[in-house]
């Protein structure tokens, strides 16, 4: 789950991580009040939406698609200038490298105070797959894609991995300061900045925090100057106030109704819809398609003890997409009965009036049970053996090849 | 011979008292796995009754194993509780025999959870954790066999290809694609698709590699992180037996979490297409549809001269 800048911050700064003064506004009004309230001269003006690149964005009127400004992150110096900017963001669409074509609307602006900037520093804490554990990485080339960084000059990326077992350590804070050249007030501002945000991270059970850039003053202090963090969604159980930092506008209205009914969805841009039990099938049943000429519509896996409910649901889900020309639902019954699934399946098209062709393809616990309930229906079923039968199968009759 | 759970393994249950707990208990004795009891904290003493016979129930591991000299326990505790599960059964193996296998089903642990139990359980070289989100380990028998998870037992058979996942349903479909070539498993072994587990791939392909009983095997992948590609340049230098394997995920678009926590493509990486490289780069098979796989299988065993 990921956060604003603007939360992020607040995060941080309850946490004893430095950040500038700054206000969350969501009307030029608002803009205008913060810009006197915080009283510098020098403010930047940034667009808050759930992706990079911004300050590199453009922003787009969302109805005529014309090119309002060039940059979601602006800096003002002067109260009319937080007007224009603030004007031209709210309520148009910001198109980054991050947000693909559609772009996001931005509803949401956070006024910052200005800084004197010494020098600009990357610096990521996240949960490293290989070492299981945090790991932190910290770089001297702040302002830039890492990604870029790690492919061209990767020996600038200095790596530190927590372990779990002693938490961060003082030589490991003051090896990575070192490694950014930091010494004398800088480094120790740098060392206690890690611990308060390595704090946070736990705490708040982070998946990732990544400010980039963080900076060093004029005056020696070390300030996170962005803020990008993410949730551990599994951990959404310990944090009730996760609720009121998720911007729901930000999320895809079908796949947060999907997570509401324990499902998993994810929308695609082909015509065949999915429907599968257990993720790896899921992704497995979707590559077939593909393989067989086809273009999968979604991500859909129901898990390993949907009811019939949840094949209902799982089928008006897929149906709200107005690209899906035909079903593939595939079932590995381990738990699951295929008797159950055949009833469900038979249900659901008949409480939906299903146009679309539909292939049922079932294996596993009871399958013969299944496969003769499908058989029995009058409905427009086509049964499949395995996998690639049933891929072939709905690519012929949506009018693909197979 | 199989690898970690010989078919007459003693096994315990973890939240046994529970829904799933108990479910899946009476399906693992039903289909021939020897459980010797289970532990919830707050309920030892009780019994529970898994196809018509009491099971005991302990109050904690240590109490349990000291009891039944259990080698393994597989845990079906909710979320919020299944890092501590681990860690308690880890000091309880370590303590008392040295040794023991953790087979953890529950899927949904936050994942910092799982940092430190899988760090704690690392401080313990003698045990071994499997999973988390995962449907666990099986080795099939000649009559029954020692099935410690949720996957459906009846579509085993006892045979010589070793399997090795991080997915459930897709481990079920590798196992049909091997009977439908009349060849049976050593061991299954789901190892999850969360993004910080126990034992990996390489772990796997080892004591396959190691296991007289084994002589091919399956390993299925999907996309994020590099766990597919290490393993397979591992294998190229350390295993003889033929590997056969499959990625799930070359459809999936980038930065979306496909299901399972770990199944995510970030910057550019982690792709099916990259795996499936690593794959071909160490000599193993690839089908590209797992309906395949059976074949492909099949064409590594002729041409290694087993079939």
């Amino acid at each position: 789950m990921n956060i604003h800048e603007y939360q992020g911050k607040m995060l941080l700064k309850a946490a004893g991580v430095p950040v500038l003064e700054g206000v969350h506004c969501t009307t030029v009004d608002q803009a205008l009040n913060a810009y006197d309230a915080l009283g510098s001269k020098v403010v930047a003006v940034k667009s808050q939406i759930h992706a990079g690149g911004r300050g590199k964005g453009t922003v787009y009127d969302p109805t005529t698609r014309d090119v309002v400004m060039e940059g979601g992150v602006k800096i003002a110096f002067s109260k009319d200038e937080v007007n224009t900017y603030a004007a031209n963001i709210l309520g148009n669409l910001l198109v980054t490298i991050q947000t693909g074509d559609e772009g996001k609307i931005v509803n949401n602006l956070y006024i910052e105070a200005g800084c004197d900037i010494a020098h600009e520093y990357y610096l990521a804490l996240l949960v490293d797959r290989d070492n299981k554990s945090v790991l932190i990485m910290a770089s001297t080339e702040g302002g830039m894609d890492i990604e870029e960084v790690a492919e061209h000059t990767p020996e600038l990326i200095h790596k530190v991995v927590v372990d779990a077992n002693v938490g961060l350590l003082g030589f490991q804070k003051r090896d990575l300061g070192m490694a950014l050249g930091l010494s004398g007030v800088a480094l120790k501002s740098f060392g206690k900045m890690l611990s308060s945000m390595y704090s946070m991270f736990c705490k708040e059970d982070c998946a990732m925090v990544e400010i980039n850039p963080l900076v060093r003053t004029g005056a020696d202090e070390i300030v996170a100057l962005d803020a990008k963090v993410s949730f551990d969604e599994n951990a959404e159980f310990r944090h009730k106030n996760w609720d009121e930092l998720r911007d729901l506008s930000e999320e895809e209205d079908t796949e947060i109704r999907a997570k509401e009914t324990g499902l998993s969805y994810v929308k695609l841009d082909g015509n065949i819809g999915c429907l599968v039990n257990g993720a790896g099938l899921a992704m497995a049943t979707m590559d077939v398609i593909k393989l067989y000429g086809g273009e999968p519509a979604n991500f859909l896996d129901v898990g390993g003890g949907a009811n019939e409910e949840q094949v209902k649901t799982a089928f008006s889900i897929i149906l709200e997409d107005p690209n899906v020309k035909g079903i593939l639902v595939n079932i590995f019954g381990g738990i699951m009965r295929c008797d159950i699934i055949a009833r469900g399946v038979i249900a659901a098209t008949e409480a939906l009036s299903l146009q679309v062709p539909l292939v049922v393809r079932l294996a596993g616990t009871n399958v013969d049970e299944g496969k003769a309930i499908l058989a029995a229906s009058t409905l427009n079923i086509h049964p499949a053996d395995d996998l690639a039968e049933g891929a072939q199968k709905i690519v012929a009759l949506i009018g693909g090849e197979a | 011979m199989a690898i970690w759970i010989e078919e007459d393994a003693k096994v315990l249950v973890q939240g046994i008292t529970g829904k799933q707990g108990m479910f899946h208990a009476d399906k693992m004795v039903e289909y021939g796995t020897n459980i010797v009891g289970g532990c919830t904290p707050g309920k030892g003493g009780q019994t529970v009754e898994l196809q018509g016979k009491p099971f005991p129930v302990w109050h904690s591991m240590t109490d349990a194993i000291t009891a039944t000299d259990a080698d393994a326990t597989v845990i079906y505790v909710p979320p919020p509780f299944a890092g501590e599960a681990i860690m308690e059964a880890a000091e309880a193996f370590d303590s008392i025999k040295g040794e023991g296998v953790i087979v953890c089903i529950t899927e949904g642990i936050p994942t910092l959870d799982m940092v430190k139990a899988v760090a704690y359980v690392n401080n313990r070289p003698g045990v071994r954790l499997i999973g988390p989100n995962c449907p666990g380990i099986i080795t099939p028998g000649d009559t029954g066999g020692a099935k410690i998870g949720i996957m459906p037992g009846h579509i085993h058979a006892k045979g010589r290809i070793g399997i090795v996942s991080k997915s459930g349903t897709l481990t079920y479909e590798a196992v049909a694609q091997t009977m439908s070539i009349d060849e049976g498993q050593s061991t299954c072994i789901g190892i999850g698709g969360d993004p910080v587990n126990g034992t990996g791939f390489i772990e796997c392909l080892a004591a396959f590699e190691n296991d007289p009983q084994t002589e091919a095997i399956i390993m299925i992948g999907e996309i994020g992180g590099n766990a597919e590609q290490e393993a397979a340049a591992w294998a190229a230098d350390h295993v003889t037996k033929p590997i056969v394997g499959f990625v799930a995920g070359a459809t999936a678009p980038p930065g979306k979490r496909m299901g399972h926590a770990g199944a995510i493509i970030s910057g550019g990486k982690g792709t099916a297409e990259e795996k499936f490289e690593a794959f071909r780069a160490a000599g193993i098979a690839c089908a590209m549809d797992p309906s395949e796989l059976g074949k492909v299988l099949l064409e590594s065993l002729k041409a290694a001269g087993l079939r």
